[in-house]
């Protein structure tokens, strides 16, 4: 089954009728992810691209069964929606939005734990490129073509260092069950760990790749769970060994800021918890390689 | 985005937050024209440059005459100030915050800041003031006292007076602490401020506490609606190139090598320098052109690179999701036509219409050199700066 999303999974657009939004919509529907409509308040009625505009979630949800959203609102407004998507029983929200203030996300943190786990939506990103389960279903901004489906699970917070390996795969022709942007933001819905526990229980996962980067403790948090909880064999990439302290490399959550938080540290405390390490980041297709030739 | 020090007091100020009477002047004369103004026969002439530890860099001057203070002030002012956290070519100082002389009994820290683990904002206190806590927290972690605030309900006045009891201070000053440290935290949330550090926080001599120095880092992402805060942005304290890079849109951050990079995704980007110095190079600088990558922000990324006057050899490297190899490699053709850049150009394009993209560069009929993979591409990127090095040392 993948994770997160496959065939069944029945998509909307947040910030539809937009620019974006559109052009993100048909490249998702040429790719054959089920889209079902989408929502711009103020349009609900009209039809977009041949399919129905809602003005709320909560319509989407009622009347074409909407259970996974992708957000393209701008940033101000970007909050409001994934919170508006969790009250309407979406079970699962990718925020491509780029430039959400860290607070509104605590405030979208703080609002998802209201709900019990089981009611609860599972959001990943802002400022990510999506999910793709290749073959599928895709519920994002990448390249669909460059996915082989298969069997490894991929994690990261970077939408083109995510690419880049998903393409080195392809190339040794290794495929990929699910494809999870977590996003580059100081706060987001999930961390690198709360996949990976996705990913042990997916039957059709058998390894997990994760690609992390400078800044936060989120790696190690993973590596640990990874050393307690799995069974599968996980292989990381920390990007950023050449940064800087102190100094914010692009992505909003990407600055060294407390001791461990350094591409170096942070690669030294992933492999004392037996983490395989990729040691570069054109390594990545040949690291999975070994691990699944050792399987 | 970070602000001065007398720009974070004049916000507190306003939070209910006690600061040591002071003004801001730009020359000597006016920072005697601002001791004159303040009572009292000591003051302090403080260097505005956006770093802490300005102390042991000589940027805080104590004086007792007015004389004092114009020297202080002509010492200072235009001066670059180099801390550990300013990099080795270190601040300008274009004004200066001339305060009353204070009579501290006791030195405090305290700091709000959003926790990236508990997703809340944690409120950091010391009875130990004046050291750094970086330094505390290895010598006596115990001496330093976490609050986790709920964001939904905010610091309560509770949490308040147990931080104000773990810092040591007095049942009497315990009114004034609670509104202190309310107001602190409320500005912090009202502003979208990521850190607010007041190190020391001081009682004085007479019992009063005062915010004896103060720094504020705001969001970036939050400043399209604080605009108030915007405002406060002091472009003489940030390296020119990355100002002017942001200005444009782009993400660029200066290095100390001479491999210039210019590639697509912050992820991406961390990742190729990574090769870069695994190949024996180092990277001049950080640079994230975007998903969008058009000709002119190509051109607009080209110039930011070359305007580092050391850039020996130049890397693109750019993974087309949502975008195509063809058009950045029109973009690539263009933009060094227009340019005429004169060091090596390696170029690796990867994604979609990637043939496309690899055939345009061949038959532009200019000397770019063409990489399939991320190691290839770093490895002929160091070989060229190599070479390009060999020549100059010829020459010489």
């Amino acid at each position: 089954m993948a994770i997160l999303i496959d065939e069944n999974t029945r998509i909307i657009i947040q910030g539809f009728t937009g620019k974006t939004g559109t052009f993100h919509a048909q490249d998702m529907i040429n790719y054959g992810s089920n889209v079902v409509g989408g929502v711009t308040p103020g349009k609900g009625g009209q039809q977009h691209l041949g399919l129905p505009v809602f003005n709320t979630v909560k319509e989407a949800v009622e009347q074409v069964d909407a259970d996974a959203t992708i957000v393209f609102v701008p940033p101000a407004f970007a909050a409001d929606s994934i919170m508006e998507a969790a009250e309407a029983g979406i079970r699962y929200c990718a925020a491509i939005t780029d430039g959400i203030p860290t607070q509104d996300m605590m405030t979208v943190k703080n609002f998802l734990r209201r709900f019990s786990i089981e009611d609860r939506m599972v959001l990943t990103g802002p400022n990510c490129a999506g999910t793709i389960s290749p073959g599928r279903s895709m519920l994002g901004i990448m390249p669909g073509h460059i996915y082989k489906k298969g069997k490894v699970g991929v994690i990261g917070r970077s939408g083109t260092l995510g690419y880049e390996a998903a393409d080195q795969m392809r190339i040794l022709g290794i495929g990929i069950s699910t494809s999870v942007g977590i996003g580059g933001d100081p706060i987001i819905g999930s961390s690198h760990r709360d996949i990976l526990e996705k990913f042990e229980e997916d039957p059709e996962t058998e390894v997990v790749v994760m690609i992390g980067e400078i800044g936060g403790p989120q790696e190690v948090q993973a590596g640990i769970f990874a050393r307690d909880h799995m069974s599968k064999p996980v292989i990381a990439y920390i990007a950023g060994l050449t940064a800087p302290e102190g100094r914010r490399m692009g992505h909003a959550g990407a600055i060294i800021s407390s001791p461990g938080e350094s591409a170096a540290e942070k690669v030294a405390m992933l492999r004392d918890l037996g983490v395989t390490i990729c040691p570069t980041p054109s390594a990545i297709g040949e690291t999975v390689a070994a691990v699944l030739s050792r399987m | 985005m970070d602000i001065h020090e007398y720009q974070a007091k004049e916000i507190l100020t306003k939070y209910g937050v006690k600061i040591a009477e002071g003004g801001l002047a730009y020359s000597p004369d006016e920072s005697v024209q601002r001791a004159r103004e303040i009572d009292g026969n000591v003051w302090v002439v403080k260097a505005q440059i956006h770093s802490g530890a300005r102390g042991k860099a000589g940027g805080i001057k104590i004086c007792n005459t007015h004389d004092e203070v114009k020297a202080a002030a002509e010492e200072l002012l235009g001066k670059y100030l180099i801390t550990h956290q300013t990099g080795p070519m270190g601040k300008i100082c274009s004004r200066v915050y001339v305060e009353a002389g204070t009579q501290i009994a006791k030195e405090i820290y305290l700091c709000f800041l959003i926790d990236r683990s508990s997703e809340r904002v944690v409120m950091i206190g010391s009875a130990r003031g004046g050291m750094e806590i970086e330094e505390l927290a290895e010598t006596d972690p115990d001496a330093i006292k976490k609050v986790y605030i709920e964001p939904s309900v905010g610091l309560l006045d509770f949490q308040a007076r147990e931080m104000a009891f773990a810092l040591g201070l007095e049942a009497s000053q315990l009114t004034h602490a609670v509104k202190t440290i309310k107001g602190c935290y409320r500005a912090l949330r009202d502003l979208d401020a990521n850190m607010l550090e007041i190190n020391p926080l001081v009682v004085t001599a007479s019992g009063e506490l005062i915010a004896l120095d103060a720094k504020m880092s705001f969001d970036d992402n939050a400043l399209f609606r604080r605009h108030e805060v915007a405002e406060l942005r002091d472009k003489t304290q940030g390296d020119p190139r990355e100002m002017a890079a942001g200005d444009q849109g782009l993400s660029y951050i200066g290095l100390d090598g001479d491999i210039g990079c210019v590639i697509n995704g912050a992820g991406l980007a961390m990742a190729t320098m990574d090769m870069i110095q695994l190949a024996g190079g180092e990277p001049a600088n950080f640079l994230d052109v975007g998903g969008g990558a058009s000709a002119e922000r190509t051109e607009k990324a080209f110039r930011l690179v070359l305007a580092d006057k050391g850039v020996k050899a130049i890397l693109v490297n750019i993974f087309a999701g949502i975008n195509r190899c063809d058009w950045i490699a029109e973009g690539v053709v263009h933009a060094v036509n227009n340019i005429g850049i004169k060091v090596p150009l390696v170029v690796r394009l990867s994604g979609t219409n990637v043939e496309e993209g690899q055939r345009i560069i061949a038959e532009s009929g200019l000397p770019i050199i063409t990489a399939k993979t991320l190691a290839e591409a770093a490895d002929k990127v160091v070989q060229a700066r190599n070479e390009v090095i060999a020549k100059e040392c010829k020459g010489m």
